[in-house]
């Protein structure tokens, strides 16, 4: 089955085009910080708890906080039920996200303690562990958490010889490369690359230009959805003349 | 709490001498930046296993042995053998190394390893079909790190490919009665050659192959597998800081020079000697 069909993708899209997203923060009662992002099919809700006091204490840094991060897939979330049990790739992902995210915050600023990052995916079409930073680093805004910059992130890849970006659930299976980046785009600084499949270094290069080209798109509507939430929190505190 | 203290102060000296030495374009080990360690390599040590190899960067040790089985195939592709990575950082090889089931780091170390192999197609699944959605070979390729001494991921992929290239596979029989397994061996039949090289960034350097003392300090690595044909076949960031787009070009294209110069000195000599 052909995935491009005159310049369209299987879900109507152009070959550099983001899936719809939509991105809210501060859905969760409960945690100190949290966002809810749906990309295409995916739907992801991210939730921070912390800076608070680590335990066991043993595992506390005198320098810095702890990250901890979990990123989980509900059952229900994929075609096939999936065991509610972590993965050995929800592990290797609940890492290399923590690794994504660990350059933007300043950590220096709780040493002893941990922030604890928890990102559910309740509906997976691919993109999950980017679509996962993108919430992450909008619930950790939310939760006040001072950042360098937030961390955007969005895959780009190989689907029948095209070089696309945000590649979807049956593109990532049926194409030939899939390489999901996080970028910070005002500093310029990459915090995740991974690839798999096969591309030349041609390819690679203009891939990779094209992900941080779809991570500054998204950034844009990472700040607006914090924008979004600061007014309404501004309407209920009452704060006039600002 | 003391012991801590002491070992992230001894950590910050350690980063500056790494620092300082890097500033003059040197390593503490003595090593150019893009340099890699000696390699060495032996292959078939373990006769148990249908295929082994065992593979030396400096004083970083893995063993991989590759078991070959027959099992059930995945509902989804019942027409094909199944491959699985798995990794072990047994605790004889490091102190900070703790018995249980894998950690993260185990974990990551696998799947990475797993990727280059199967996005370069190594070995044609299909081949390894005894009967459809019942019997396949099922390729067990498990990786055993003896020694940590950084730089596990090259060392790994690097004896899983030399695992793979030098293993037998049984032959099997297939009647009405189901599989037998005969006498015969005949070799694995290998298509694509992935070559894995990681680079750590420690301030602004980038060096090659990095040690233990050098992983202790990096701000973080970026490991770049590339096949026979000059294909990117598997990337992989790691550690806690980040890479301009700059840095990441200038690691791709030592990754290139690094993966021809393995594969002249190491994957064409197996079977020579």
């Amino acid at each position: 089955m052909p995935l491009v069909v005159e310049g369209k993708r299987v879900d109507g899209r152009g070959l550099e085009e983001l899936r719809p997203i939509k991105i809210e923060s501060g859905i969760l009662e409960n945690a100190d910080g949290s966002a809810y992002v749906e990309q295409g099919r995916t739907k992801i809700l991210a939730a921070v708890y912390g800076p608070k006091e680590l335990h066991p204490r043993h595992l506390a840094d005198p320098q810095k906080a702890l990250l901890r991060c979990r990123y989980h897939m509900a059952p229900f979330s994929t075609e096939e039920r999936r065991s509610p049990a972590p993965s050995r790739r929800d592990i290797e992902l609940s890492k290399v996200i923590r690794n994504a995210l660990e350059p933007a915050i300043f950590l220096e600023e709780y040493p002893r303690s941990t922030i604890d990052l928890f990102i559910e995916v309740l509906q997976s079409d691919g993109g999950t562990r980017c679509t996962g930073i993108v919430a992450a680093s909008v619930a950790l805004a939310d939760a006040g958490i001072p950042m360098r910059d937030l961390v955007s992130a969005c895959a780009a890849g190989k689907v029948d010889g095209f070089i696309v970006l945000d590649l979807c659930y049956v593109e990532d299976q049926e194409g030939e490369a899939d390489m999901p980046v996080a970028y910070m785009p005002k500093l310029g600084q990459i915090t995740l690359l991974q690839m798999d499949g096969l591309m030349t270094r041609e390819e690679f290069d203009r891939a990779l230009n094209l992900a941080i080209k779809g991570c500054e798109q998204i950034y844009e509507v990472q700040r607006e959805a914090l924008k979004k939430r600061y007014e309404a929190i501004e309407r209920l505190v009452g704060g006039e003349g600002t | 709490m003391i012991s801590t203290r002491r070992h992230q102060v001894m950590a910050k000296i350690k980063k500056n001498r790494i620092l300082n030495t890097l500033s003059k374009g040197k390593r503490l080990d003595g090593r150019d930046l893009d340099e890699y360690r000696e390699i060495k390599f032996k292959v078939d040590v373990i006769e148990r296993a249908e295929g082994s190899a065992e593979v030396l960067i400096g004083a970083t040790r893995v063993l991989t042995g590759v078991k070959i089985e027959v099992g059930k195939p995945y509902p989804d592709v019942p027409d094909k053998g199944v491959l699985i990575v798995n990794a072990e950082l047994v605790p004889l090889a490091s102190p900070t190394f703790e018995p249980g089931p894998p950690d993260e780091n185990a974990i990551e170390l696998a799947r990475v390893v797993d990727r280059a192999l199967r996005s370069a197609e190594v070995v044609d699944l299909g081949k390894l079909c005894l009967i459809p959605g019942e019997k396949v070979l099922l390729l067990y390729v498990d990786v055993y790190v003896l020694n940590h001494a950084g730089n596990l991921i090259d060392a790994s992929a690097l004896s899983a490919l030399l695992a793979l290239m030098t293993a037998k596979v049984p032959v099997y029989e297939v009647s009405e009665a189901g599989v037998e397994k005969t006498e015969e061996y005949k070799p694995l039949e290998i298509l694509n050659k992935p070559i894995t090289v990681t680079m750590a960034k420690i301030g602004n350097a980038i060096v090659v192959d990095p040690s233990l003392d050098e992983e202790e300090v990096m701000d973080a690595r970026l490991t770049i597998s590339v096949d026979s044909q000059g294909r990117i076949c598997a990337v992989q960031k790691g550690g806690s800081g980040y890479f301009t787009p700059e840095e990441v070009e200038k690691c791709v294209d030592v990754a290139f020079q690094k993966v021809e110069e393995i594969r002249s000195k190491v994957v064409e000599k197996v079977g020579e000697a």
